[in-house]
């Protein structure tokens, strides 16, 4: 473990906990949407990290392609996700997600 | 060597996506989480994941950034009059999160110790590995991608509209 070219495998778990720790702190501190769709790219890409590791740690390439997935699932999800957006500013004039109480019922 | 890279970039990742939940503006946020996204890159890199650090760059800091801060710009919500929660609610915001740290440290710490190591030379995640892998393996998950992305564009299309009151 001396050797500094490899890097233990928890190092990566410990990184992604913590990216991912830090989307969820985001999706519920803030109140601008706009910010929330980042902290939830935060966490899909601390999953990917993930994800890497393991696939590097088991010499197995499954897990990139998974990750390549997630990424065009993310892009799909930015795309519809800020056309809402769009659309709801254009009817309140803000991105506040407190005006979407009024979506419940 | 590589174990220091991994710290420098850990922590400017780690750093950056603190920056992204606590700055003022939501461009700064933007531009934070474009320094975190291109230090995950490097992780890639560090990985053997040539092909998806790439990927990456082009696809997150490429289109989806930037897709973020049209939206933004033409929304002109570069104010910093932005209503904030209360106190109580951020507090609880910031327990809720550090409770599921100590959930994840928990979980972590009870599994065994990986004593193997990630890095070193490998040739996986080159573009003619995981091109066999995707296109013999993931043929199917690859072609419904496409349909994905297809309908995610159309609703996107639709849901930008600007819908015309309807004549009775």
């Amino acid at each position: 473990m001396t050797n500094t070219q490899y890097i233990p495998i928890d190092y990566y778990i410990w990184l992604a906990a913590i990216l991912f720790t830090i989307g969820i702190l985001g999706v519920l501190y803030r109140r601008n949407a706009i910010v929330i769709f980042m902290c939830i790219e935060l966490m899909l890409n601390a999953v990917n990290i993930l994800m890497v590791a393991f696939s590097s740690y088991r010499q197995d390439a499954a897990g990139q392609v998974f990750v390549f997935f997630i990424m065009a699932v993310a892009a799909a999800e930015v795309a519809v996700g800020l056309a809402i957006l769009v659309m709801m500013y254009r009817n309140t004039q803000s991105t506040d997600i407190n005006i979407l109480n009024r979506i419940k019922w | 060597m590589t174990l220091y890279i991994f710290y420098f970039l850990s922590f400017l990742a780690v750093l950056s996506a603190l920056m992204v939940v606590f700055s003022k503006s939501p461009v700064h946020s933007v531009l934070y989480l474009v320094i975190t996204l291109f230090s995950l890159a490097g992780h890639y890199v560090i990985l053997n994941a040539q092909f998806l650090a790439v990927v990456h760059v082009i696809v997150y800091a490429g289109a989806i950034m930037v897709l973020f801060l049209y939206v933004i710009m033409l929304l002109n919500l570069n104010q910093e009059n932005e209503q904030h929660k209360t106190n109580l609610l951020k507090f609880a915001a910031v327990i809720s999160a550090g409770l599921f740290m100590i959930l994840l440290i928990g979980t972590f710490k009870g599994t065994e110790v990986f004593a193997n190591v990630v890095g070193g030379q490998s040739e996986i995640g080159m573009v003619k590995n995981l091109g066999l892998v995707m296109f013999r393996d993931f043929l199917l998950p690859f072609e419904i991608t496409s349909l994905l992305l297809l309908a995610a564009m159309v609703g996107a299309v639709i849901l930008g509209k600007i819908d015309k009151p309807k004549k009775a």
